[in-house]
């Protein structure tokens, strides 16, 4: 029998603490559909995307209905487009982001990820033309989503790409001017990207994975505050073990909603990401859980480490609850998603230098930051070499999505809806990095990526 | 297949009878239940059977529902795994 505090536990969770699935994502891979003429290959990548994904918003309806527990978007990752467009490069790329966008409204998902590039260790064919492309792509689409990976700790950092990837997020937020910059908030530069990342902006179906593969991305801030809350007396281990406690109980939800689906559309089941994804709603916010800890305001002193321990133990109870963990697998601190970072932003106590800290020590990285309008390319290019160099020798994903607010200074506000949510924008140290930055070249891969 | 029928809110009369009453509308076998009053508020557990409810299960988790809201109450009807997967190692 079932015990009556575990049952009203549990509600209590998904009513008043907004437990929730993150995210169901569909892998598909495109591989098949490659075709040197541009029209043909679009064609198969329609008829591929919907009939794979047909019943995946239904059936995670469905799977929502009978756990009661809320499915916040359903999405699709595909295979990096750049690869499709290796095979027909002197056509216009932007096709295929016409067709993701039309097989996403055809099958009704939330966003459609994997129109993306990896060139940590140089561009192939296909990759320049298509990261050229991505300001256009995700200025004439709303469900598509970009990513380029620019360095790992095994290949080091393509600081050439890095330098076109400053200049391509200016491109992608002045083509979106005119609807709060949302271009650049569709668009991550990663080092160490996961080829089985279920969230977006970031998500595409990696050349190593299966044909089609179900992820599952869990959440839970508000869950992790709220045990804190009822425990104001425990030392940090009881706070660790706490965390990880509720960790497990949460991601047992998202192993069981994984295999749920993966049996449903008769598709393999992938990873469950062990994630704290915040969202804008007041109560799930990774921050006020930093807050809850004993911080006055996210991004006092103490901040890093205790995101460390948050993050730590997050993997810790996670880990035993899934059969295969991947993706991010961490705490996001996605600044204008999350309530508690964009107060404290506001407030001017968590600031860049501060996140840039935090990155080391959580799951991704400087993830919807909105700075000054008039930033230049070669600045942005310096923080993505920043973000990039702590991923590399740590051996760990980092990424940039920094939205450039066209026409705004330090102070004023985007406001981009939804999931995305809203902040100010961020003061930046514009200290010139040009000449760094135009040397180009590759940054050496670290020590740490001789392990054999 | 078991569901698990959680009523919370104010105590007012004929809770546990209107409730089971609708699940034996739809052809649901109650198998347990343990309920509690305190200071005024009412909580309920309720093992339920759906195996041959007669209509499909999201339907029936929300026409519970709306009886619920009908009586000032919350009524959720969830299935058993979400509990055992989350609270059973």
């Amino acid at each position: 029998m079932l015990n009556a505090g575990d049952i009203l536990e549990t509600i209590t969770m998904i009513q008043d603490e907004n437990l929730d699935i993150r995210t169901v994502t569909m892998g598909i891979s495109l591989l098949d559909c490659i075709d040197s003429d541009i029209d043909k290959a679009c064609d198969k990548v329609y008829e591929k995307i919907t009939r794979y994904a047909k019943e995946l918003v239904p059936v995670c309806n469905d799977i929502e209905a009978q756990f009661g527990i809320p499915i916040i978007n359903k999405r699709i990752a595909v295979t990096p487009v750049a690869m499709l467009a290796a095979a027909c490069q002197s056509q216009n790329i932007v096709k295929f982001a016409v067709t993701l966008e039309k097989a996403a409204n055809t099958v009704g998902v939330n966003f459609i990820g994997g129109y993306s590039a990896l060139v940590q260790k140089g561009f192939a064919s296909g990759d320049y033309a298509l990261i050229e492309s991505i300001p256009e792509a995700l200025s004439i689409t709303d469900h598509v989503c970009a990513s380029v990976n620019i360095g790992s700790t095994k290949a080091g950092i393509n600081m050439d790409a890095v330098a076109m990837m400053g200049r391509i997020i200016r491109q992608c937020s002045e083509k979106t001017a005119d609807r709060e910059c949302i271009g650049a908030a569709k668009l991550v530069v990663f080092c160490n990207a996961p080829e089985d990342n279920p969230f977006m902006a970031g998500a595409f179906h990696g050349a190593g994975e299966p044909d089609c593969v179900i992820n599952v991305g869990v959440s839970g801030p508000g869950v992790v505050r709220a045990v804190l809350a009822k425990s104001k007396d425990l030392d940090l281990t009881g706070v660790a073990d706490l965390i990880k406690k509720t960790a497990f109980k949460i991601t047992r939800m998202g192993q069981l909603v994984a295999m749920e689906a993966s049996k449903r559309l008769c598709v393999p089941f992938g990873i469950v990401d062990l994630s704290l994804a915040p969202t804008p709603a007041i109560g799930d916010s990774v921050a006020h859980i930093l807050e809850e800890m004993g911080l006055e305001t996210c991004g006092a002193c103490g901040t890093t480490a205790a995101l460390a321990l948050l993050n730590d133990a997050v993997k810790k109870g996670g880990v035993m609850a899934s059969s295969h963990v991947g993706g991010l697998s961490g705490a996001f601190i996605p600044v204008s998603e999350d309530a508690g970072m964009i107060a404290a932003a506001q407030k001017g106590i968590l600031t860049i230098e501060k996140l840039e800290a935090m990155t080391a020590v959580c799951s991704v990285g400087l993830d919807m930051v909105i700075i000054p309008g008039d930033t230049p390319a070669e600045v942005i290019s310096g923080i993505i070499a920043d973000e990039a160099a702590i991923g590399m020798v740590n051996f760990k994903t980092t990424a940039v999505r920094l939205i450039p607010a066209i026409g705004k200074k330090a102070g004023e506000e985007l406001n981009f809806g939804g999931l995305l949510g809203y902040g100010p924008i961020m003061k930046v140290n514009t200290a010139s990095p040009l000449q760094f930055i135009k040397r180009g070249g590759r940054i050496p891969a670290p020590m740490q990526a001789l392990k054999n | 297949m078991r569901a698990v029928i959680t009523v919370i809110g104010k105590d007012v009369v004929g809770i546990l009878a209107k409730v089971s009453g609708a699940c034996a509308q739809c052809n649901v076998n109650v198998t347990e239940v343990t309920q509690s009053v305190l200071q005024d508020v009412f909580a309920m557990i309720m093992m339920s059977d759906i195996k041959d409810c007669n209509i499909p299960f999201t339907d029936f988790a929300a026409k519970m529902g709306e009886l619920g809201k009908d009586m000032g109450l919350s009524i959720h009807v969830m299935h058993e795994d979400i509990f055992n997967s989350m609270h059973r190692i």
